[in-house]
C-alpha cells in the first residue's frame, strides 16, 4: 500500500478515517482485524513511523477484541488520543471495556463498520448495531457520543470530532459507519489544521507529591456511587443539550421528512429530489450525532406542522423509536426498512414513500 | 493488631507508598504482606512518582486504597492488556498489577498469555491461593484435585475439570518474558508451631525488586506467590500455613523459572 501524503486524495471510507485520525494527531491505535473495518489498521500500519505523524507512538494489532478495548483503556488512561476500529460480533466484544471506559471517565473513539445481521451475519451494510451504540450497549447505565457520518469526507473529517468531543466530556464517542460507507471511495481533502492538545490533567502517569490520581469504575459505598451515577447522568444531560447536530434538506416548506443517517441518507438525498418533482413537498433530516439523538430538530419540524415522517434504515426499526419519542406521538411515523446487507433502491425508495404521502 | 502495625511503622519508617488505612483483607491473608513488601520495593526505587497500579477484580480490586501511588482499575482478567496500553504509551511509566489466580489463569487467561508473549515491560503478582476468595470460596483453575470449594462441594473432580493450571510454567514456556519466578509467601511453622520461618517474605522482598529492575531493563517479569485463603479453605490459619507448604508447593514448586538478564546474581 502507498503511503498518502498528498491533501487531496481518492480513498474508500476505511482508509479516509485512519488518515482523518492521523491528521487530527491521533496517537494511538490498537485493534484486532474484522471485515468490513480492516483497511483502518492497514492504513494505520502503513503509516505508522511515518514523520508526518510524529504523535503517532503505537500501533499495535491486539489479540482479540478484547485485548485491543483494554488496551485501548491503558493509552486513554495517560492522556493520550487514541482509537480502535471495528465492526458488529467485535463491537460486541468491545462492550465490557466501553462501561468501564465510560465509568472511569476515558476519552477514546470506537469507530464500528456496521455489517449484517446478529451473529456473524455477512459483510454487506446494515444499520442494525444503531441501539448497541447509542443506547449504552454494555452493562450499568450509561450514553457513548454517537457519530454517524454520511460521506468518505466525512469519514476522514469526524475523528476530530469525535476525538473534540471525548475530550471534552471525557467519555467514550463512537463513530457509527457501515459497510457501505468504509468500502466506498470518493474525493476529498485533508484539511490543513493543527492537531488540537485537550486537558488531561486527570490522567495517571504517576503521583506529583502528596497528589495522586485514581481512575476507577467501582464505588462501593452506596451513596459514593450513586453520587458517580448522578454526576454521570448530569454530564449525558448537558451532552444532550448542547451537543444535538443533524443536517436538514429542503425540511423549511417539507410535508413529509425522511429521517435518515449513514448511506441511507444519501440515498433520500436523491430521493428528496424526484418525490419533489412528482409534487411531493419532502425533506430530508439526517441526524449527525445519533447519541445525542436530535429530538429538539424533530420537535421543532412537528411545531412548525410536519405531520409524517418517514424514517429509512437498514434495520428492523431501531431509530425510529427515537423518532416516535421525539414527535412526542403529535406526528405520523412510518419506516421503511432493508435487512440482511441489501439497500433499497432510490427509485424504490420514491415508491414507498409516495404511497405514504399520499 | 495496632501494637504489630506500631512495630512494623517504627522498623520501616513511613511509607510514603502506603497510604493510612487499614486493609480490609482478612486476618491470616497474604494479600496485606504482600502489599507492604511491594510498597518497600517502590519506595527502595525511588519510583512513586513514576508508578501505575492496574487493579485486577478480586481481593486485589481495592490495591489503591493502600498503595500510595496512581491507580486504573480493569475488568475481570483483563490487567495485563490495560497495563500494555499505558506502557506502550509512556515506557517511562513502571506498571504492575496484582491478579488473583481467577483473574490471571481462568478469565484473563488471554491477555495474560499474550502480554507475556509479546514481552511487554509490565510486571505481574499473581497471588495463587487456590481459590476464588472475594466471591467467597468458588472452584478456581488452580484449585487442587479433591479441594472442596461451594461450587464442588464433593471436592474437586479433575474428571469434569481438569488438573490445577501452572500459570508460571505456562508464562515460562514462551520466549518473550524476562523474568519467572515463583515464592511460596506464607510463613511456614514447624511441627510445633513455636516458631515460624519468614522466609517467604524474604524472598518475596527480593522477587518484587527484581521483577521491577526486569522491568525497567524492558522485560516482562511475573512473580507467582503461592498463598493461603484459610476463611474459604475452612481452615485456621495454622493448618493454611501448613496447607500451603504441604500441599500447594508439591503441586506449584517455589523457584526461579526464568532470570534473563541475570538479576538473581547480581
Amino acid at each position: 500500500m502507498e503511503s498518502v501524503t498528498e491533501t487531496r486524495a481518492f480513498l474508500k471510507g476505511n482508509e479516509a478515517l485512519a488518515l482523518g485520525a492521523l491528521h487530527t494527531g491521533m496517537n494511538a491505535y490498537f485493534g484486532y482485524p474484522i471485515t468490513p473495518s480492516s483497511e483502518v489498521p492497514e492504513v494505520l500500519a502503513t503509516e505508522f513511523g511515518n514523520p508526518q505523524y510524529p504523535g503517532f507512538k503505537v500501533f499495535l494489532q491486539a489479540a482479540s477484541e478484547l485485548e485491543a478495548i483494554n488496551m485501548v483503556i491503558g493509552a486513554a488512561s495517560t492522556g493520550a488520543k487514541v482509537m480502535t476500529a471495528t465492526s458488529g460480533p467485535g463491537f460486541s466484544l468491545k462492550q465490557e471495556g466501553i462501561s468501564y471506559a465510560a465509568g472511569m471517565e476515558l476519552p477514546m473513539l470506537i469507530v464500528d463498520v456496521n455489517r449484517s445481521g446478529p451473529g456473524l451475519g455477512n459483510l454487506g451494510p446494515e444499520q442494525s448495531d444503531y441501539f448497541q451504540a447509542t443506547k449504552g450497549g454494555g452493562h450499568g447505565g450509561y450514553r457513548n457520543i454517537v457519530l454517524a457520518p454520511a460521506s468518505v469526507p466525512e469519514m476522514a473529517s469526524f475523528p476530530a470530532l469525535g476525538f473534540s468531543l471525548a475530550f471534552k466530556y471525557r467519555n467514550p464517542v463512537v463513530i457509527l459507519a457501515d459497510a457501505f460507507l468504509g468500502q466506498l471511495k470518493e474525493d476529498l481533502t485533508f484539511p490543513e489544521v493543527p492537531a488540537p492538545k485537550f486537558d488531561v490533567s486527570w490522567a495517571t502517569t504517576g503521583a506529583r507529591g502528596p497528589e495522586r490520581h485514581l481512575l476507577l469504575s467501582m464505588h462501593l459505598d452506596l451513596p459514593d456511587q450513586a453520587r458517580h451515577s448522578e454526576h454521570l447522568r448530569s454530564k449525558y444531560e448537558e451532552v444532550a443539550r448542547v451537543e444535538q447536530r443533524s443536517e436538514s434538506l429542503r425540511t423549511d416548506d417539507a410535508d413529509v421528512v425522511l429521517v435518515a443517517y449513514g448511506i441511507t441518507a444519501r440515498l433520500c438525498r436523491r430521493a428528496v429530489g424526484t418525490l419533489r418533482e412528482k409534487g411531493i413537498r419532502a425533506g430530508l433530516l439526517r441526524p449527525i450525532t445519533l447519541s445525542p439523538f436530535p429530538s429538539k430538530e424533530i420537535a421543532a419540524l412537528v411545531e412548525r406542522g410536519v405531520q409524517k415522517f418517514v424514517v429509512v434504515e437498514l434495520n428492523m426499526g431501531q431509530m425510529v423509536e427515537d423518532v416516535r419519542l421525539a414527535t412526542g406521538g403529535r406526528a405520523r411515523v412510518e419506516t421503511v426498512q432493508r435487512l440482511g446487507g441489501l439497500l433499497p433502491s432510490s427509485l424504490d425508495l420514491v415508491h414507498q414513500v409516495e404511497a405514504m404521502a399520499r | 493488631m495496632i501494637e504489630i502495625e506500631g512495630h512494623y511503622e517504627a522498623k520501616l519508617g513511613h511509607l510514603p507508598t502506603l497510604t493510612s488505612k487499614p486493609t480490609h483483607y482478612c486476618a491470616g491473608c497474604e494479600h496485606g504482606t504482600l502489599t507492604r513488601l511491594i510498597a518497600y520495593a517502590l519506595n527502595e526505587l525511588d519510583a512513586r512518582e513514576r508508578t501505575v497500579l492496574v487493579d485486577s477484580v478480586g481481593c486485589s480490586v481495592l490495591a489503591h486504597e493502600y498503595l500510595n501511588v496512581d491507580a486504573v482499575q480493569s475488568p475481570h482478567g483483563r490487567a495485563p492488556a490495560v497495563m500494555a496500553g499505558i506502557k506502550r504509551m509512556r515506557p517511562d511509566l513502571l506498571v504492575f498489577a496484582v491478579q488473583g489466580d481467577g483473574d490471571a489463569v481462568s478469565i484473563g487467561l488471554a491477555e495474560l498469555i499474550h502480554a507475556a508473549n509479546r514481552g511487554e515491560a509490565i510486571t505481574i503478582f499473581l497471588v495463587n491461593n487456590a481459590i476464588y476468595g472475594m466471591t467467597g470460596g468458588q472452584l478456581a483453575p488452580t484449585t487442587p484435585a479433591g479441594m472442596i470449594t461451594t461450587t464442588s462441594p464433593r471436592g474437586r473432580d479433575i474428571a469434569l475439570t481438569g488438573p490445577p493450571m501452572d500459570a508460571t510454567k505456562l508464562v515460562a514456556s514462551l520466549e518473550a518474558p524476562a523474568y519467572v519466578k515463583r515464592v511460596l509467601l506464607p510463613v511456614t511453622p514447624t511441627p510445633t508451631a513455636d516458631f515460624y520461618n519468614a522466609r517467604g517474605s524474604i524472598e518475596g522482598a527480593r522477587s518484587i525488586q527484581n521483577a521491577f529492575r526486569v522491568q525497567e531493563m524492558g522485560g516482562f517479569s511475573f512473580v507467582e506467590f503461592v498463598s493461603t485463603c484459610n476463611v474459604n479453605w475452612k481452615m485456621s490459619i495454622l493448618a493454611s500455613k501448613r496447607y500451603a507448604t504441604d500441599v500447594l508447593a508439591k503441586i506449584f514448586p517455589p523457584g526461579l523459572y526464568k532470570d534473563k538478564f541475570g538479576v538473581e546474581k547480581r
